[in-house]
C-alpha cells in the first residue's frame, strides 16, 4: 500500500456514466446563462452541447437545453444545484435512451464541388429532412435536422463529397404525445 | 406622487426597513454618494475597517453571533476583489451577508475604467445570488430581495453591485413586498410519514448517534433548545461538527465530543460502529467522513437538512428529511411524545450496551496531552482560558490551524452563537476581524480570538479598527513560531521537511499592541499563565496576548488522510505505549 501524502482522501471508483438531457427554464436576465454554465464548470460537470433561447417573451422566460454525462449521483446533484439558482424556475432531466422524449440537432453544411458530387451529397442527406438554403453551380448550403451521432456520421460521409464547413446547434428536446415536462 | 429619492438614499431606506443597525465598510470613488448619505441616517452605524476582507469577516462574526445578516459596503475594483475571500468563506459556512459594492458609472462598464472590475462575474460562484443594478427603478426591489435570499433557506452571502450614476439617479422608493415566493423555493418539504419513519428507526436502533452541524445554529436558538429536548428524550449519544459546537452543551454527559479529523476517539468510533446515524444540519464534509467507502458502514443513515442539494451529495442516505431543523425536530419530539413510546426508559436498556462501549472508548482520553511545568502547552493554555472565562458569557472566534482545533477540543461551548470559526473555507485571518464584528453585536460581552501567530498577521491591521471603536477584543495568540498545522503535516507526511513553515522575523506582539494603542501581554511559563489571563480579562481595552507555547506540539487525535474513523492516530502518550494500529503507524 502506498502511503497517502495528501490531506484529502483518494478518489474512489467512478460509477457508470449516463448521458442525460437537462431542460431548464430560467428568467431571461443578464448573466443567467453564465450562472448555469458556471455551475457546470465550477463543479466539474461536463457539457456536451448547449442550446438556449427565449421561449416566452411576455414572461421573459428562456429555455436552456444541456446534454451532459455523469453518474446517477452527479445527475441528481446537477438537478438540485440548478434548482438552487434564483432565476431557475423548473428543471427537467431525462436519459438519452428515454423513448418518451424527442431530441434533435440542426446543422448547416456547405459543400463546394461539381454538380455530380453535389447531387450525391444531397442524396446522402435524404434521410435527415434536407433543405437547400443556397445554391450556386459550384456550391450548396444544406440544412439538416438529426441526432448528434447521425450528424457526426454525415459529416464524415460528406467530406469526400466536398463538405468544407459545418455549423451545428446543440440539442433541443420535446416530450412526445400530449405530455409536457414537469 | 411619492417623493423622489436618489439611489444612495434608497440604499439607506432599504437598510432602515431591513432593520440594519451596523454596516462594515471602506469608502472609495465608486461608493462616495452612498458615503455622503450616511450622515443623514443616525440609526445606522458604519464601522470603518482597514481592509475590505476585514469588513467581510467582521460582518460574518456579527451575523454568526447575532443571527442577523451582516452588511458590507465596499467600493468598486479592489474594494470588491478584497471582499471575495470573505464572501467565499460565508458561502462555505452558510453565513448570511449582504454586500453592497460600488461600480463605475454604467456608460463606462466594460471599458476597463479606473477601478473597474467585473464584480458580478467574479462573485457569481461565491454568492447565493448577485445583482448588477442598471436601472434605478430596480434598486429598492433588488436590495430587499437580496436580504431575503441571504436569510432564507440555507443562508449565505449575496452581493448588489450599484454603478455610481445609479447612486445619483432619482426614483420613488418601494418598501419590501410581503412574501413573494422565490420560484417556489420552500423550506419544509417533509411530511408526517418521514417523521414516522424516523421514529420507527429510532425505536429499533441499538447503537444510535446524533451527528449535528451548523444547520442547527443557523436555524436559530430555538433549534438548539429543541435539540436538547430531543436528545434528552431519546437518551442517544450526540456528536457535533466544528460548526455545530454549542448547539448542545459541551459539558453534558450525552455529548461525546466533536467528530472528524481531529475529533475525539469516542465520537469517531461511535460514528463508525453505529447502526443509526441521524445527521441534523451537517453536510458530510470530507474532514468529517474520512474515507467515504468505509464511512459508518453498518448504519442506517438519516439526513435532516434545509438544502436538498446537501442530501445524497456525498453519502447516500436511507431517509432524507428536507426541512428547517427546528421545524423537523419540533414535529419529531411532538410525535414521540404523542406516541408515548416511553423511549426514555425502554431505550436506556436497549442502548445501555452501546453506552458501555462508548464509555470504554472514552477511557482512552484521546484529548490528553503530556503537560509540562517548564513550557506552556497550547492545549493547557486553551484549558486555562476556558476555566477562567467559562463563568462569563464568552464569545470565541478563531483563526485557522492547530490552535483552532485545540480551541474546538478544549473549550466547551454551552450555548449556540458563541463560537465563530472558518470551517469550510479555512480562512487564516478570519478570527480577528470576526471578533470585531462579534464585539459590535455584543458590546458588553467578553470576546476572545484564539489565534495563531501566523494567521493573525494576515489581518492584524484590524487592531486599528478595534482601537478606533473601543472594542475590547482579546487576541489570544498561541505563538509557536510555526504555521503549526502545516508543520504537523510535514512532520507526519513529508519526512520532516519543514519547507517554509517557520516564520523568522516575527514581530514583537507586545510592542505591536502598544503601537496600535492597545495592551500587550506576554506569558512565557505555565506558572504565570493564569495570572496573565486574568490580567487580560480585566483589561477594558483591546489586548494582544502573546502566549509562547511549545513549538513542537502536534494536534491529536487525528484521522490520517484516506483512513476510516476507527483508525485514529492518538497522542504521544498512546504512541509511546504502542497502542496505535498498524496502519496508523505507517504514517508516523
Amino acid at each position: 500500500m502506498t502511503k497517502s501524502k495528501s490531506a484529502y482522501s483518494t478518489p474512489t471508483k467512478l460509477g457508470k456514466l449516463d448521458t442525460h438531457i437537462f431542460v431548464v427554464w430560467v428568467d431571461n436576465e443578464a448573466g443567467v446563462l453564465a450562472r448555469v454554465v458556471g455551475l457546470f464548470s465550477g463543479r466539474g460537470y461536463n457539457i456536451e452541447s448547449l442550446a438556449v433561447a427565449e421561449v416566452d417573451q411576455k414572461k421573459s422566460l428562456s429555455r436552456i437545453t444541456i446534454v451532459t454525462t455523469g453518474t446517477p449521483q452527479v445527475i441528481e446533484q446537477i438537478t438540485l444545484q440548478l434548482k438552487k439558482l434564483v432565476p431557475v424556475h423548473k428543471v427537467a432531466n431525462f436519459k438519452r435512451e428515454d423513448k418518451r422524449v424527442i431530441f434533435k440537432e440542426m446543422a448547416l453544411l456547405k459543400i463546394v464541388a461539381n454538380s455530380t458530387k453535389i447531387k450525391k451529397a444531397l442524396n446522402v442527406c435524404k434521410k435527415f429532412n434536407p433543405v437547400i438554403l443556397d445554391k450556386t453551380n459550384k456550391s450548396v448550403v444544406i440544412q439538416i435536422t438529426a441526432l448528434r451521432r447521425e450528424i457526426d456520421k454525415m459529416s464524415k460521409n460528406l467530406k469526400p463529397l466536398g463538405l468544407i464547413s459545418a455549423s451545428r446547434t446543440g440539442a433541443v428536446a420535446m416530450t412526445r404525445g400530449s405530455e409536457i415536462f414537469n | 406622487m411619492g417623493n423622489l429619492y436618489s439611489g444612495a438614499e434608497i440604499v439607506f431606506k432599504c437598510l432602515e426597513d431591513q432593520k440594519v443597525k451596523h454596516i462594515f465598510g471602506y469608502p472609495g470613488g465608486a461608493v462616495l454618494p452612498i458615503y455622503d448619505e450616511l450622515k443623514n441616517h443616525p440609526t445606522i452605524k458604519h464601522i470603518l475597517v482597514r481592509h475590505e476582507q476585514g469588513a467581510g469577516h467582521a460582518a460574518e462574526g456579527y451575523a454568526r453571533s447575532s443571527g442577523k445578516p451582516g452588511v458590507v459596503l465596499v467600493t468598486s475594483g479592489p474594494g470588491a476583489t478584497n471582499v471575495v475571500t470573505a464572501l467565499t468563506d460565508a458561502y462555505m459556512d452558510s453565513v448570511p451577508l449582504v454586500c453592497i459594492s460600488g461600480q463605475v458609472p454604467t456608460h463606462l462598464i466594460g471599458t476597463d475604467a479606473f477601478q473597474e472590475c467585473d464584480t458580478t462575474g467574479i462573485t457569481r460562484p461565491c454568492t447565493k445570488h448577485n445583482w448588477l443594478v442598471k436601472d434605478i427603478k430596480d434598486l429598492s426591489r433588488v436590495i430587499h430581495e437580496a436580504f431575503k435570499v441571504a436569510t432564507t433557506g440555507r443562508p449565505g452571502p449575496v452581493l448588489v453591485d450599484i454603478p455610481k450614476d445609479i447612486q445619483f439617479a432619482k426614483t420613488k422608493y418601494s418598501s419590501p413586498k410581503k412574501e413573494k415566493k422565490l420560484n417556489g423555493k420552500l423550506n419544509n418539504r417533509f411530511n408526517q410519514k418521514d417523521i414516522d419513519q424516523l421514529i420507527e428507526l429510532m425505536s429499533k436502533a441499538k447503537k444510535p448517534i446524533f451527528y449535528t452541524g451548523g444547520g442547527v445554529i443557523n436555524s436559530g436558538p430555538k433549534a438548539s433548545e429543541l435539540l436538547r429536548e430531543l436528545v434528552r428524550l431519546t437518551g442517544f449519544p450526540i456528536t457535533s461538527t466544528l460548526q455545530g459546537l454549542g448547539a448542545f452543551p459541551g459539558n453534558d454527559n450525552q455529548f461525546i465530543g466533536m467528530l472528524g479529523m481531529h475529533g475525539t476517539y469516542e465520537a469517531n468510533n461511535a460514528m463508525h460502529d453505529c447502526d443509526l446515524l441521524i445527521n441534523i444540519g451537517a453536510r458530510f464534509d470530507d474532514r468529517i467522513t474520512g474515507k467515504i467507502d468505509e464511512f459508518s458502514p453498518k448504519s442506517k443513515k438519516v439526513h435532516i437538512d434545509i438544502d436538498p442539494s446537501s442530501i445524497n451529495k456525498i453519502v447516500k442516505v436511507d431517509l432524507a428529511i428536507e426541512g428547517d431543523v427546528a421545524e423537523v425536530i419540533n414535529i419529531t419530539t411532538k410525535t414521540l411524545k404523542k406516541k408515548n413510546l416511553n423511549l426514555e426508559k425502554s431505550n436506556k436498556q436497549k442502548i445501555s450496551k452501546w453506552w458501555e462501549q462508548i464509555q470504554k472508548w472514552k477511557t482512552k482520553k484521546s484529548l490528553n496531552f503530556i503537560n509540562s511545568d517548564k513550557i506552556i502547552k497550547p492545549q493547557f493554555a486553551v484549558q486555562r482560558l476556558y476555566e477562567l472565562t467559562k463563568n462569563k458569557d464568552t464569545y470565541i472566534t478563531t483563526e485557522v490551524g492547530q490552535h483552532q482545533m485545540w480551541a474546538a477540543q478544549h473549550y466547551k461551548f454551552n450555548k449556540p452563537n458563541r463560537w465563530m470559526t472558518s470551517g469550510g473555507l479555512g480562512t487564516m485571518g478570519y478570527g480577528l476581524p470576526a471578533a470585531v464584528g462579534v464585539q459590535i453585536a455584543h458590546p458588553e460581552k467578553l470576546v476572545v480570538d484564539i489565534a495563531g501567530e501566523a494567521s493573525v498577521l494576515m489581518t492584524i491591521q484590524e487592531m486599528s479598527t478595534a482601537v478606533q471603536y473601543n472594542l475590547p477584543i482579546k487576541i489570544f495568540i498561541l505563538n509557536n513560531e510555526y504555521m503549526g498545522m502545516v508543520r504537523q503535516w510535514q512532520e507526519l507526511l513529508h519526512e520532516k521537511n519543514y519547507s517554509e513553515s517557520y516564520t523568522a522575523a516575527l514581530p514583537d506582539f507586545v510592542k505591536l499592541a502598544e503601537a496600535y494603542g492597545c495592551v500587550g501581554i506576554r506569558a512565557k511559563t505555565p506558572n504565570e499563565l493564569d495570572q496573565k489571563i486574568e490580567e487580560m480579562i480585566n483589561t477594558d481595552k483591546p489586548v494582544i496576548f502573546d502566549c509562547l507555547v511549545d513549538p513542537n506540539e502536534n494536534c491529536f487525535p487525528m484521522i490520517p488522510s484516506g483512513k476510516p474513523h476507527n483508525q485514529m492516530l492518538l497522542g504521544p502518550k498512546d504512541q509511546s505505549e504502542n497502542k496505535i494500529t498498524g496502519k496508523g503507524k505507517e504514517l508516523v
